[in-house]
């Protein structure tokens, strides 16, 4: 009996605050709705995975059939080469763009000058505001085989041009290139919000017990981003599949695309271009499942190692 | 951006072998950022070079014949032009809508006192593991009959859950004092956001507001998608295809065969249209860096 009351209670003091507040409700609906709309919708869509998805029937009256489109992804011949190309470029970012933030922000806090800092910053940021067609324009220009930069370099060393931009081992190298050029300075905005909280104060007690610099650098400067360092790499371990789709398109031609065909071109070729709907959907699924399996993994693994992980 | 900047002002000056150092390091970061703007100054040289002086010397920064032959052909040609119009309206209308719907979302939940507030967060979180993906999106906006249409370039990208947390992050920054005495003063929920939150958050709105028109101005993948009408295409999709035309290869990465008197546009014209694409966008950079630390690094490392 009383707890009902103090129920009753609630749902009343509920309905005053509502009452009084409504500018509040009416302030998130716009963006609720959107939320509603633009990404749970899209989420019920993927139950198409398990359907023979037929778009003049319907999502609702399409016959389901379970995994098939699964076991077709697993057994098909496209499946291993997607997975090869997918994840060697992952490897490959992980391996020579994921350390270079780090390194340049470790670089950049050695510098006392607080205006030649911000210059420097400035100018690694500008990268990251332009878009992958531009960036594979001027990858375009700098590496064409007549009048490239990078070929007549080449020309000059050696006396012969490469075909950079149609040969098939040159196609990974430059995406992480391309990617190290791009995000560098912007990936490295976080370590640097890091590095700023650092108190300077245990500089200079280090520099009194004479610690010289790469003594303050490993036990100062490294443990203050570590924690950031292994958020990132949870984060990016978990994408391990999304390589970006733009990117690999803007950069894929005839010549090159036993190299160039990742999942996330795969699922837009068949889905949106030979609308096998169904099918592309399972195959993003996979992707999706992997990366959730690859985070929780990672930081699992983080935690045992004594880190805080990401949640 | 202020970082441990008098870290060393009357600290012990260190010996020769750490000035050494020091004067390497400080070269060593300039030409990190040389690297970073060269293949721009690159650009911009060639695109005001002749095709002849292109061709003799590959490198070049300052064109010894200095043409404009390639912006006059960019003008008279009117498709680049077409394309950057059609991006800016893109532009405005896409950051607009976004910072309408990310700032009213931001707001009540940043508040404490907000009923409800855990569960819609959690709404939120959930969007940033979880996606639709690809074709369930394609399929929606498929059936909304926005194909061809600017909605479709504007509204699958509008509101970042990550930018909605950095926005909220700021505004739960801001002293809750100034909002007890304005509600003390007769002010209502909505006075408090529009007067007192909104012209205090200045720093972050600029900074999560360049970032919505970078990613509207710089989208390929959603206008090749959506927008098949030429006449609405945006300049990237544009500028992809006089690259790829000057490159000999068609949109779909397959050779294109010129025919007997053909021949690709002049490599100083592909140069000028990668220029005018970029400018609008780094235009708007300088005024909006300031407030990068202010607003986003308070918003994104406090949260």
């Amino acid at each position: 009996m009383k707890k009902k009351h103090v129920k009753k209670n609630r749902i009343k003091r509920y309905a005053t605050y509502a009452v009084h507040h409504w500018t509040l409700y009416a302030l998130v609906l716009p963006g609720l709705i959107y939320l509603i709309v633009f990404k749970y919708i899209p989420m019920a869509g993927l139950v198409i995975a398990f359907q023979d998805f037929n778009p003049f029937v319907g999502i609702l009256k399409s016959p389901f059939v379970g995994l098939k489109h699964f076991r077709f992804l697993f057994s098909g011949r496209d499946f291993v080469p997607l997975l090869v190309n997918t994840l060697s470029i992952s490897l490959l970012n992980l391996l020579f763009y994921f350390p270079m933030p780090i390194v340049i922000a470790l670089l950049l806090n050695e510098i006392r000058s607080y205006r030649y800092k911000s210059l420097v910053q400035t100018m690694v940021y500008i990268p990251h505001f332009i878009s992958f067609v531009i960036v594979a324009s001027i990858t375009y220009v700098l590496c064409n085989e007549d009048t490239g930069l990078v070929n007549s370099i080449i020309r000059s060393l050696t006396g012969t041009t490469k075909p950079l931009l149609s040969g098939t081992q040159y196609f990974r190298p430059i995406i992480v290139i391309q990617n190290i050029w791009k995000e560098t300075g912007w990936g490295m905005i976080i370590f640097l919000a890091a590095l700023a909280g650092v108190d300077v104060q245990l500089y200079e007690a280090a520099k009194v017990d004479g610690a010289g610099r790469w003594r303050q650098m490993w036990h100062i400067t490294l443990p203050a981003i570590k924690g950031t360092i292994v958020i990132m790499l949870i984060l990016r371990v978990g994408a391990l599949l999304n390589t970006g789709y733009e990117q690999i398109y803007l950069m894929s031609n005839a010549l090159n695309r036993s190299v160039a065909d990742v999942f996330d071109t795969y699922v837009y070729r068949i889905g949106v271009s030979n609308g096998q709907y169904s099918f592309a959907t399972a195959v993003g699924i996979f992707k999706g499942i992997v990366g959730c399996v690859m985070v929780l993994t990672t930081n699992w693994l983080a935690k045992r190692m004594g880190e805080s992980g990401i949640y | 951006m202020k970082i441990n900047n008098n870290r060393n002002s009357n600290a012990i000056r260190g010996s020769v072998g750490y000035r050494t150092t020091q004067v390497f390091i400080y070269l060593f970061a300039g030409l990190i950022g040389i690297m970073a703007i060269l293949p721009f100054l690159y650009v911009l040289g060639g695109s005001f070079a002749t095709e002849r002086e292109l061709y003799e010397r590959p490198f070049l920064i300052i064109p010894h014949e200095f043409s404009l032959n390639a912006y006059k052909f960019i003008l008279d040609d009117g498709r680049i032009l077409k394309g950057l119009l059609n991006s800016i309206k893109v532009t405005l209308a896409g950051t607009a809508v976004a910072m309408a719907l990310s700032a009213t979302f931001a707001y009540p939940l940043s508040r404490k006192d907000f009923n409800g507030r855990a569960t819609i967060l959690n709404m939120v979180i959930v969007t940033m593991v979880f996606s639709g993906g690809l074709i369930p999106n394609y399929l929606l906006v498929k059936s909304l009959n926005m194909i061809d249409s600017y909605a479709a370039l504007i509204f699958p990208g509008a509101m970042s859950a990550f930018n909605m947390v950095i926005i909220k992050n700021f505004f739960e920054q801001i002293p809750q004092e100034l909002s007890e005495s304005a509600v003390i003063d007769g002010c209502t929920d909505a006075g408090i956001f529009f007067r007192i939150v909104l012209p205090l958050s200045k720093p972050v709105l600029a900074s999560i507001s360049l970032f919505y028109a970078v990613g509207y101005w710089n989208d390929y993948f959603n206008c090749m998608l959506y927008i098949n009408d030429t006449a609405k295409q945006t300049a990237q999709l544009i500028l992809r295809s006089i690259v790829l035309l000057a490159s000999g290869f068609d949109l779909s990465g397959s050779p294109i065969d010129f025919g007997p008197m053909g021949a690709p546009p002049e490599q100083a014209v592909k140069l000028a249209s990668t220029i005018v694409t970029i400018v609008p966008i780094l235009v708007v950079y300088p005024f909006v860096q300031k407030f990068f630390t202010k607003g986003v690094m308070v918003g994104a490392v406090k949260g």
